[in-house]
């Protein structure tokens, strides 16, 4: 029961990371209908920042939120400058685009970095949670700033004239037009949210996973999978869809024989492909109400 | 009377194919004007290259400026409201939200939620559905809510591409009558696109009628009503 318990806990530990990049991974599907296969290397490359600004003397905090803004910057440069232009061009040269951005930002990372694993601090610490053995303080602390940021886009996208402008224009960007929203600046805007949200869940991983070129590859699949689960149209559901992830993956690694730790990423592919199969619109993508 | 609204020698294209060849016509301020054409006359093309949602040629004026080359959302924040051909209804979202959206570019918050209000007074089914999603809407409804949102621009000028459309004739005779009663009190231009001529050619006070991209007449409404090729070709009588 311990042992189940510990699993769940920390799978949703894990879950609230796997939540952050799918909801980056949905807010720029939703633009623009593409996938962003570089959101992980984005990821890691503000991680990196925020790492470089910490060996400079930075402390953790001021690092993570000076990161969380450039790379708000960073994720508007990349659609003004690389994905602005190809909007109207064919589905492959986007996917071009995307797997180029990949290889540009996973190398220079490597350049300037270099691919030996380095350790990344929390500043939660990482002894037993209110003296339990169940979950660390980094994992409570994950998850902790996970629901604060949720919130926090909850009340943004609900509350605020610019939320609801971003919803409307990836709604349907004509209408949006319409009432005179300036379409292409929402875009951009969900670019540069999506890229600070992938920061702090990079950020927070970090310590985890360890620092290096190539870290968020196998969160960000994770990432999809729980996107797909939830279903691509869904905000809500690829968080919902993250956390559902992050706990199958850790029970499936303790409870299916034979299953253990390797085994954990083709679990994932096959979540993704069976849950395409079954339901393509997954869980909480909503079949669209209308009458006429 | 200063026309508001000066189109000439437009041309508008799909790709290689031309909808519009170079239609030419004004709408004085404050009037209520309607477009009357058969299927595929390229009535939709005119309001839609008036808003630049179209490839098109010539000159459009707006209260004296030249507005041909402004993307559409620069057209919308001159104060020109369209209600697109099939409404545009942000269906997922709440009636009250999709009312927001109408206002979004306004600066005046502080008159918006009296604006709404206003809206409830004028459509008073909105105001019983408020929190409901706009697509569980029926079609007359959504059109009074596409109506709604045009005004909480608080439009110079408001362009309708058939709201009558697939609306029971009841319906139909409220929402022209609401028309009617926005270009009178609220001092809203009006061009309304209709197909179906009656209603319009009753409260409208000038028409033109255009035909595969040319306008083929203009005139005092209740002239052309009672012109005869009209009336055999757009009222059946
Ligand atoms: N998206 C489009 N692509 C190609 N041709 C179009 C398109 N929309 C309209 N047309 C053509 O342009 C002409 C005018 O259409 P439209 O303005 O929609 O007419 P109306 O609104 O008067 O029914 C028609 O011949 C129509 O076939
Ligand atoms: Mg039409």
């Amino acid at each position: 029961m311990e042992l189940f318990a510990n699993q769940v806990l920390a799978g949703i530990a894990t879950g609230a990371i796997y939540a952050c990049m799918a909801l980056a991974v949905v807010m720029i599907y939703q633009a623009i209908d593409h996938l962003n296969f570089a959101q992980g290397e984005m990821a890691m490359f503000s991680t990196f920042m925020s790492w470089q600004m910490m060996q400079w003397g930075v402390p953790y905090w001021w690092a993570f939120i000076l990161t969380v803004i450039l790379s708000f910057i960073g994720g508007i440069l990349i659609e003004r400058l690389l994905f602005k232009p190809l909007a109207k061009a064919p589905v492959l040269t986007n996917v071009a685009g995307f797997i180029a951005l990949f290889a540009i930002v996973n190398s220079v990372a490597g350049l300037i970095w270099d691919f030996t694993i380095k350790q990344y601090p929390t500043p939660f610490g990482s002894s037993p949670f209110l003296g339990s053995q169940l979950i660390s303080t980094h994992q409570a602390g994950m998850v902790g700033v996970t629901v604060l940021l949720l919130a926090g886009l909850y009340f943004f996208f609900q509350f605020t004239r610019i939320g609801l402008a971003m919803r409307a224009a990836a709604s349907l960007p004509e209408s949006a037009r319409l009432v005179g929203i300036n379409t292409s600046w929402m875009i951009a805007l969900g670019w540069g949210m999506a890229s600070a949200i992938g920061a702090i869940a990079g950020m927070l991983i970090a310590p985890v996973v360890f620092l290096e070129p190539n870290m968020m590859g196998g969160v960000l699949i994770y990432g999809f999978a729980s996107a797909v689960l939830g279903g691509l149209s869904s905000p809500l559901g690829a968080v919902i869809g993250g956390f559902l992830v992050g706990v199958f993956e850790n029970l499936a690694g303790t409870y299916i024989p034979g299953v253990g730790n390797e085994l954990k990423l083709p679990i994932a592919l096959a979540l993704i492909i069976t849950v395409l199969v079954v339901k393509p619109a997954g869980l909480f993508g909503r079949p669209i109400v209308k009458r006429v | 009377m200063t026309a508001m609204l000066n189109i000439k020698d437009l041309r508008a294209y799909y790709g290689q194919v031309q909808a519009l060849h170079g239609l030419s016509f004004s709408l004085n301020e404050g009037s209520l004007t309607t477009l009357l054409g058969a299927n595929g006359a390229g009535k939709t093309t005119t309001l839609r290259a008036i808003c630049n949602m179209v490839r098109s040629t010539g000159a459009i004026e707006f209260e004296g400026k030249p507005i041909g080359n402004r993307s559409t959302e620069n057209v919308v924040r001159l104060g020109i409201a369209h209600v697109p051909q099939g409404r545009g209804t942000f269906t997922n979202m709440t009636v009250e939200e999709n009312l927001q959206l109408g206002a979004i570019t306004r600066g005046d918050k502080k008159n918006i939620v009296a604006d709404i209000e206003r809206m409830y007074d004028h459509f008073p089914v909105l105001k019983q559905r408020y929190t409901q999603q706009a697509g569980t809407l029926s079609g007359g409804e959504q059109q009074m809510l596409a109506v709604a949102r045009a005004l909480m621009l608080r439009p110079r000028l408001m362009l309708l591409d058939e709201p009558s459309f697939g609306l029971a004739p009841l319906v139909v005779r409220d929402l022209f009558r609401i028309f009617s009663k926005i270009n009178r009190e609220d001092k809203v231009t009006i061009l309304v696109v209709e197909q179906n001529a009656q209603l319009a050619l009753e409260l409208a006070d000038h028409a033109y009628v255009i035909e595969t991209g040319r306008i083929v007449m203009s005139g005092n409404a209740k002239d052309v009503a009672n012109n005869e090729d009209v009336r055999k070709s757009y009222l059946g009588y």
